[in-house]
Formats: C-alpha cells, sequence, structure tokens
C-alpha cells in the first residue's frame, strides 16, 4: 500500500524491522478509528443484532420478553394494516422517483449554464432542502387548509374549484397533496447531484456532437443520458430508499388518513411499537423491511450495472 | 470519472475553437430568444420554489390572530409561540443541545476514522468501512426500535445526549466517506515533512492536515447540523418527557391543537423560528458545501 511510503521515509531507531513498523502502523490506526468502530458497533451492530432477537420473542414495552418464534412473522400475513401500506407504499415510491428523476434532470440542464444570476436561481431552487421535511411537511399543512392557506383561494380564482378545495379529505387528494409537498423539498436537492454529474461530462463531448449536428434532443439522449447514468443511479437508489422509508411526509401531512388510505410501511411499524407497545411484532416488521431494502437496491444496482465494462 | 475519457469521436482542438466560434456566433443570434425564455422559465420556478417560504413567513407576522385584529402586522403569534408546552427557549435550548453535540462527535468520529481510512493499514479496516456504508442501507426505523430498548436497559431513555449520540451514528457514512476522500486527495509530502521533524501522527493531524480538509470538515459539519436540527423520528421515539421536546416534536404536538383547536398562527411563527438558522446556515455555507459535494461525489 502507499502508506507505506511514510514510514520509509521516517528514519531513526523506530523504523527498524517492517514487521516492527507495521505493527506500529496498525496500532496507531486502530486507535485513530476506535470512535468510530465503537459508534459502529454499539450503536448500530448491537442493535441489529438485538432486532432480529426480538423479532423471535413476544416483547412489550414494559414486561419480560418471551421466545415466541415464529408467531411475529405469522403475525405480519394478518397484519392488515401493514399489508396494505405495502402496496400504498410502492406506488408512492414509484411515482415519487419518476418525478424526482425528471423534474431534477430538468431543473440541472436549466440551471447549468453560465448565464448571470444563475447562482440565485441554484440557491433559490435548493433553500426547500434546507428546511427540515417536518417542517416542510407542518408548512404545507397550514397552505392546505382552506381557511388558512392561500391555495384554496387561488384554485377558486383561477376557476379550478368550486366551494372548499380538497387537500387532504380524501386519499386521492391527500396523496397528490404530499407528493406536491415532498417535491417542493427535494428536487433542488436532487438537482444539486444532477449537476455535478452534468459538470463531470468534458465540453469536448457536446462540440463534438454539434459538430456532427445532432440536434439538442439527439444530444440529451445518446450523450448526456448514457454519460450521466452513474448520476441517475445514484439518484435513483436514493430516492426508492427514502421513499421506500418514508414516514414524516404522511406521519405529519396526512396523519396516515383519511381512514388509514396513506399509511406507509413505516408509520404501520411504528403503530405497531408504539400505540400498540408490541416491539417484537414491530421488529418483525423492521426484518421485514431491511430484507426487501437490500434486495431492492441490490437489483437496481446488478439490473443498471455497466454491460460492458470498459 | 475515468469513462469519459474514452468516448469516441473527441475532437482535435482546431475544430473546437472553429465550432466555439460558430458557437459563439449563432448565440448572438439566438440568444435574446433564449435568455427570455431561460429567465421567465427560472423565474416561474422560483416564485414556486420561495413562494411557500415567503407565505409562512407573511403568515407569521399577518392576520388578526398575529395582529389581535388591528390589521398591519403584528407579533402575537409568536408571543403565544414563547409560551406555548415548556416554553420556545425550552425547545430551542433542546434542539440547539443535540445539534451541537451531534456536529461535534460527528466532526471528531469522521475525522479521526477518515485519517485512520485514508492512511494507515490496521485490520478490520474494510470491516469498519463496509459497516459504516451499511447504515446506509438499513432503515433508520429497523435500529431505533432496539436502541429505544437498549437504551432503557442503560436508564438513557428520554435524553438528548442518547438522541445525539445515535444521529452521529446516522452521519458516519456520509462522514467517514467525506473525510477519508478528503484526506486521500492531500499530497502524502505535507505530513512526511512534519513527521520527519519529530511530529506524532496526531501532532500532524492536528497542525497541518486538519487546514487542508477544512472544506470537507464544513460539508460534513452542515450536513450533520441540519440532520440533527431536523431530525424527527429520532426524538419522536427517545424522547417521553415534554420537557425534553426538540423544536420539529414541539411543533407537531402545537399542531395537533389542544381541545380541537389548532393554533396555525403561531405553527408559522414557529416553522419560521425553526427554518431561519438552517437557511441562513445554507446560504452563508453554499460555496463551500457545493464544492465539497462536488469533490467527494467526483472521487467517489
Amino acid at each position: 500500500m502507499a502508506s507505506s511510503t511514510v514510514a520509509a521515509a521516517r528514519v531513526g531507531p523506530a523504523s527498524r524491522g517492517p514487521a516492527r513498523r507495521a505493527r506500529r502502523e496498525a496500532t496507531s490506526g486502530l486507535l485513530f478509528a476506535l470512535p468510530a468502530i465503537l459508534f459502529v458497533v454499539i450503536l448500530f451492530v448491537v442493535p441489529l443484532v438485538l432486532a432480529a432477537w426480538m423479532s423471535l420473542n413476544d416483547w412489550p414495552l414494559i414486561g419480560s420478553p418471551a421466545f415466541n418464534a415464529p408467531d411475529n412473522y405469522v403475525a405480519i400475513s394478518e397484519n392488515q394494516l401493514f399489508l396494505s401500506s405495502i402496496w400504498f407504499t410502492i406506488k408512492y415510491t414509484a411515482i415519487v422517483t419518476v418525478i424526482f428523476l425528471v423534474i431534477s434532470l430538468a431543473l440541472a440542464l436549466l440551471v447549468q449554464s453560465t448565464r448571470p444570476g444563475i447562482g440565485f436561481f441554484r440557491t433559490a431552487f435548493l433553500l426547500p432542502a434546507a428546511v427540515g421535511l417536518a417542517s416542510s411537511a407542518l408548512l404545507f399543512y397550514a397552505l392546505y387548509n382552506n381557511e388558512y392557506g392561500p391555495l384554496g383561494d387561488m384554485l377558486r380564482g383561477l376557476g379550478l374549484v368550486e366551494g372548499n378545495a380538497d387537500f387532504l379529505s380524501s386519499s386521492e387528494a391527500a396523496f397528490r397533496s404530499t407528493v406536491a409537498m415532498v417535491t417542493w423539498r427535494f428536487a433542488g436537492f436532487y438537482m444539486i447531484i444532477m449537476l455535478t454529474g452534468l459538470q463531470a461530462i468534458p465540453v469536448e463531448v457536446y462540440e463534438a456532437s454539434r459538430m456532427d449536428g445532432a440536434s439538442w434532443w439527439q444530444t440529451l439522449r445518446s450523450i448526456t443520458l448514457p454519460l450521466l447514468k452513474p448520476t441517475i443511479l445514484l439518484v435513483l437508489v436514493l430516492s426508492v430508499t427514502g421513499s421506500l422509508l418514508a414516514f414524516e411526509p404522511f406521519y405529519i401531512l396526512t396523519q396516515g388518513g383519511p381512514s388509514n388510505s396513506t399509511v406507509t410501511m413505516v408509520i404501520a411499524m411504528f403503530r405497531e411499537a408504539f400505540t400498540l407497545f408490541d416491539l417484537g411484532s414491530a421488529a418483525a416488521i423492521a426484518m421485514v423491511l431491511l430484507v426487501a431494502l437490500v434486495g431492492i437496491n441490490v437489483a437496481q444496482l446488478y439490473l443498471l450495472r455497466d454491460k460492458d465494462p470498459k | 470519472m475515468t469513462t469519459t475519457s474514452t468516448v469516441p469521436g473527441r475532437p482535435a482542438a482546431p475544430p473546437r475553437s472553429q465550432g466555439l466560434r460558430d458557437r459563439v456566433r449563432r448565440r448572438g443570434l439566438t440568444r435574446s430568444v433564449t435568455d427570455a425564455g431561460f429567465y421567465t422559465t427560472a423565474a416561474a420556478l422560483t416564485v414556486l420554489f420561495l413562494g411557500p417560504l415567503v407565505w409562512s413567513a407573511w403568515a407569521s407576522i399577518s392576520g388578526p390572530r398575529a395582529t389581535g385584529g388591528t390589521g398591519g402586522i403584528g407579533t402575537n403569534n409568536y408571543v403565544r409561540l414563547i409560551e406555548y408546552g415548556a416554553g420556545l427557549e425550552r425547545y430551542v435550548w433542546n434542539t440547539t443541545v443535540v445539534t451541537a453535540l451531534t456536529v461535534v462527535g460527528t466532526l471528531f468520529v469522521s475525522v479521526l476514522g477518515g485519517y485512520a481510512l485514508a492512511r494507515f493499514q490496521f485490520p478490520g479496516k474494510n470491516l469498519l468501512f463496509i459497516g459504516a456504508l451499511a447504515i446506509l442501507m438499513v432503515p433508520h426505523p429497523t435500529i431505533l426500535v432496539p436502541l429505544y430498548t437498549m437504551l432503557n436497559w442503560v436508564g438513557m431513555q428520554n435524553s438528548l445526549v442518547s438522541v445525539a449520540l445515535v444521529l452521529v451514528m446516522f452521519q458516519l457514512p456520509f462522514g467517514l466517506f467525506m473525510m477519508r476522500n478528503a484526506f486521500e486527495g492531500i499530497p502524502r509530502e505535507l505530513e512526511e515533512a512534519a513527521l520527519l521533524d519529530g511530529c506524532s501522527n496526531l501532532g500532524a493531524l492536528r497542525r497541518i492536515l486538519l487546514r487542508a480538509v477544512t472544506p470537507a470538515m464544513v460539508t460534513v459539519g452542515m450536513f450533520a447540523f441540519l440532520a440533527a436540527w431536523n431530525e424527527f423520528l429520532t426524538p419522536l421515539i427517545f424522547l417521553t418527557d415534554g420537557r425534553n421536546f426538540t423544536l420539529p416534536i414541539a411543533l407537531v404536538s402545537l399542531r395537533s391543537g389542544e381541545l380541537g383547536t389548532v393554533d396555525l398562527g403561531a405553527l408559522q411563527a414557529g416553522i419560521v423560528v425553526t427554518a431561519i438558522p438552517c437557511l441562513l446556515m445554507f446560504i452563508l455555507l453554499q460555496r463551500h458545501y457545493v464544492r465539497g459535494f462536488t469533490a467527494g461525489s467526483v472521487r467517489g
């Protein structure tokens, strides 16, 4: 490894013998890495193992646990709230991911230029990402309020609705309203990722395609998108992972309603643990989520891998 | 990115400069048209993105509940917010404690860990890196439920320190990755000179390398700040005593209302109070943030 050059450059009695040097390096490295190792082991590996163990037990919030495997997993198949949340979460993930991909790419292409004032627009689009997801959800909750927020009045003014606008009172409207909020909150964030990818494409490539007389659309399709693939993949994985685990948008904005029609998988798990006080069942759902998520991410990376490695 | 250098049809220099000249000439004709289109679109989008924020700020100081019915603007919403629950200052303090601990903890662990990953060979090195990246793959709720149980065992439930410790762990994948890349980007000669002068590894890190990785530290610190200040699920699960609530939790319980009435005016005031530190930090550090982010992802 390259790090041996440091040791080799060092002279004096301390550097006698390569084995001793390697040992010293290992000790220093371990010491520097120790805090990180402690955090990963105590706060991540141990809880993960405990989650697996809890899922095999009847584990009430208060009281002593008792081994009952595989009851918690069997119970999942009868948990109507969780089962319907699976389909809802998948639908939400698919729709939101497509929206994120299209809008963030469009925004990135828009602000890619070097016109005067471009920095202002980039900041403006990115600013909602600095607002917390909980605050964003509360902000839109007020925006969607017919008496208090301006959106209802605006829609009436445009003649799009009559009477009270329906933002959160039917399940379709609640879904749409949440998607709008999430798009507002995340579009700029994904735009910056796309922009980073776009800027890594050398100008020469575009020049070449222009020389060949390619139109803007042809350039986008056959030059930009293929070269942007790693970035698109990153956005895809981030969006799919984040959306499958969506909690705040629905927990705060729609509160899972109306009549549990917008309950996501994580909300279902949260209720199992902290409304029904059944930590064992919640852990079982958590384990299912974990396996599903790892599987989906591996599948995405596999399906979209570079098929012709250069 | 390495793939870009293998793109076929990369032109030699002369046609390129000619292409540039062509482009400049063509631009002269169509520039004003495309510019008008660009600025119109960008301005419309700016209204869409900034509109909700501007409205929230305006709604917090206007309307009958803000002014007491006198018209114009008023601060009544803020007065009611200050008196809500355990008191606004309590919630701001709690959030500040969690955020400060998270930022300091994340930087401490990531800088040392990133340095170790970039510069040393030690047993378990790859395991540590994979373990940290695995944190990204595991749903937060999956570990929050057992963590809640563990914290009960050691009597650390309902504590702001516990929330911060867990948030540091959630920040580790990004922090370690960024810091490792930052340290790898520094030429070794820089610390070799210090080591030759008899500096210890820690001394070289403290005196010389930290200055070189400051942009990455700003990025990691800012992400930790935004994540901790706005975190919702972790404090929601861990904190049971209303006096310990952080701002997002307090705001959501404010929205849940007392006796069926929701004070949307005070809620807007709360959103403004919560958002302003984040927006300020974001705008002030944007240059660092975008640069650090770009460096990290291109190198990754």
